[in-house]
């Protein structure tokens, strides 16, 4: 099969990685299961032309939409991560980093560029769900920290595209205080009155929603993703019933007061644009 | 879920004999049995509390006998008065808040009420806050900031709760927000490890000038059950995860993850509470001091400076 299923939070290497529309031929959607033509898709940034489901893209392609002319300039590129705990599993962490490494073509799940948007310099984060399950671990941390302390040195805002399930475990206690880091730096940047836009794709789950996903100035989602603390089985579980469709959805949290707006994709980069023009003060 | 292996039987069945003696025997055989069952039970404690098991570890620090905040407070702090609800939405029992004194100085006290029998752990929601309960808290330490007073909180959840409610009222935001808030809240922090620190719910009143931790308490991302689940698709693999996860006081001392530990003598405090307190109170004490030489803006440097070391990676 050449299209894929709807992916899930806990994602292995083979179903992790953004949606490839192969040139030339008929995708089935996965919001509407309509057979529809793939170079459409493509063309409408991988969304659905019949009922706009946003398929998952990868952090490069995210850029290419973002960036003025798609050019941006990757900055903080020198951290690789470690195995601090030894960590036991089916298979040794470093393996697993290797094997990301190699199937996403990133050193870690997190890619941090200088770049416009809508001719406004910014400092642009955007994780990778395909590596990892876009999990945030020291590295995405520590990047972050230094793309804030970068906005704060340069006068810039900060950009934060978010698609994670949450803290990754394999370091365990290192991951969680991740979470304290990067909201702690984002307390120097409100201190600045720099501004901070948080984007939240399909899924921003965990740790990552409960620290800076939900810290933005403003936060804005993308229509119909999976947005919450708990993922949804664990909360089915709990509670033991089913979730209603549109639990934790982009929608829900616009109604219940968590979102600022949810954007198409195709809006995203003006919305962004105008966004920061609001808060920069440029006078 | 895995059937939790019985370690403490051994201390259990002592401690049994000891009670019928003391209930039944004559006194002149008495005196010489005790001391020879007491001896026998100290023996076994150390035997079985100097091997423990991260596993073992978990249960010790989720054993609903250990003490708990209300049990800390009534032991340590005096004049206690709770205070109830974030003004928004409600209150919630699973996260305690007030004022009281620590040996004469006043403080503000947060901290997670588990409950110790099924009654109490109901009314509790087993120490899992909800929306309300952090925001309940968060309000108590903007209060500390506002009139200087110190906040003391102890941490002993399971975890964040994982319900449809909590959710829809921004559980994720809620933990946010206190995180961002405490790394520069304008007066001293001290959170103490208690039983459990689970995850991101422990965290959202754990982010502190001094993170100390209970000997036989833990803390993790996830909880073992929770991991092996995911990892091994079996929960019954969570003594293997609990290796894993790293989450005892000493492993989390050495990776600098916390700033003391503060010591339990073998059987854990649910058999010392009195030594366990005392413990407790002279790292308060000290800590307090210590801290209060700072000016406000040195501390929240260092607090914050603490936490942006936190992380293993190499630069290449
Ligand atoms: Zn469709």
């Amino acid at each position: 099969m050449w299209f894929r299923k709807k992916q899930k939070p806990e994602a292995t290497p083979e179903k992790a990685k953004a949606v490839k529309v192969p040139k030339g031929l008929w995708i089935k959607c996965e919001g509407c299961g309509q057979i529809v033509y793939g170079d459409t898709v493509e063309k409408n940034n991988k969304v659905c032309p019949k009922c706009n489901y946003h398929f998952h893209i990868s952090s490069r392609e995210r850029l290419e939409l973002l960036c003025d002319e798609g050019k941006y300039e990757e900055i903080i590129t020198n951290l690789q991560p470690e195995d601090p705990l030894n960590f036991v599993d089916s298979k040794p962490y470093k393996e697993r980093l290797n094997d990301y490494q190699k199937k996403s073509g990133e050193t870690e799940a997190i890619v941090v560029v200088r770049t416009e948007i809508e001719k406004i310099r910014t400092i642009l984060c955007v994780m990778e769900y395909g590596f990892m399950g876009g999990s945030m671990g020291s590295v995405v941390g520590e990047k972050i920290k230094r793309a804030i302390d970068i906005c704060i040195e340069e006068r810039l805002p900060l950009v934060i595209v978010s698609a994670s399930g949450g803290a990754r475990m394999q370091e365990s206690v290192f991951s969680l205080m991740q979470m304290a880091k990067v909201s702690a730096a984002l307390s120097d940047l409100a201190k600045e009155k720099l501004p901070y836009i948080s984007v939240l794709t399909d899924p921003t789950t965990g740790g990552v929603t409960a620290s800076y996903a939900m810290l933005g100035d403003v936060n804005i989602a993308e229509p119909k993703a999976l947005i919450g603390f708990a993922g949804p089985r664990v909360i089915e579980q709990t509670i033991r019933q089913k979730l209603p469709e549109n639990f934790q959805k982009s929608e829900f949290l616009l109604e219940k007061g968590m979102v600022d707006l949810v954007v198409h994709r195709n809006e995203l980069k003006k919305t962004l644009g105008l966004m920061l023009s609001f808060l920069l003060d440029r006078s | 879920m895995q059937e939790v292996k019985d370690f403490e039987s051994r201390i259990r069945e002592i401690e049994e004999k000891i009670e019928q003696i003391k209930f039944y025997e004559k006194p002149e055989k008495k005196e010489k049995e005790l001391l020879k069952l007491e001896r026998e039970l100290k023996k076994e404690m150390e035997t079985i509390y100097s091997n423990l098991t991260p596993w073992q570890t978990v249960q010790v620090a989720r054993n609903p006998k250990r003490p708990q905040t209300l049990d800390i407070i009534r032991a340590i702090f005096s004049d206690f008065v709770e205070i109830h609800g974030d003004r928004h939405f409600g209150d919630d029992e699973a996260i305690v808040c007030g004022f009281a004194r620590f040996e004469g100085i006043n403080c503000a006290v947060i901290g997670h009420q588990k409950g110790h029998d099924t009654k109490e752990r109901a009314f509790r929601n087993f120490g899992m806050p909800k929306p309300e309960g952090y925001r309940k808290a968060l309000r108590v330490m903007k209060l500390a900031e506002k009139f200087s007073l110190p906040v003391l909180t102890f941490i002993d959840t399971p975890g964040a709760y994982p319900g449809m409610d909590a959710e829809e009222r921004g559980q994720a935001e809620a933990i946010a927000v206190n995180l961002r808030e405490m790394a520069a809240l304008k007066t001293i922090i001290i959170s103490t490890v208690t039983g459990e620190g689970g995850s991101g719910g422990a965290l959202a009143i754990g982010v502190a000038d001094r993170v100390n931790i209970l000997k036989y308490a833990v803390y993790s991302v996830i909880s073992p059950e929770g991991c092996a689940a995911i990892l091994y698709k079996d929960a019954s693999k969570a003594d293997i995860a609990a290796q894993s996860l790293r989450l005892t006081a000493k492993d989390l001392f050495s990776f600098g993850l916390v700033d003391r530990i503060i010591e339990e003598p073998y059987g854990g405090a649910h058999h010392f509470p009195e030594i366990v307190f005392e413990n407790i109170k002279q790292t308060l004490r000290e800590q307090l001091r210590e801290l209060s030489q700072l000016e406000i803006e040195e501390l929240i440097k260092q607090r914050k400076e603490k936490f942006y070391r936190m992380g293993a990676l190499k630069e290449v």
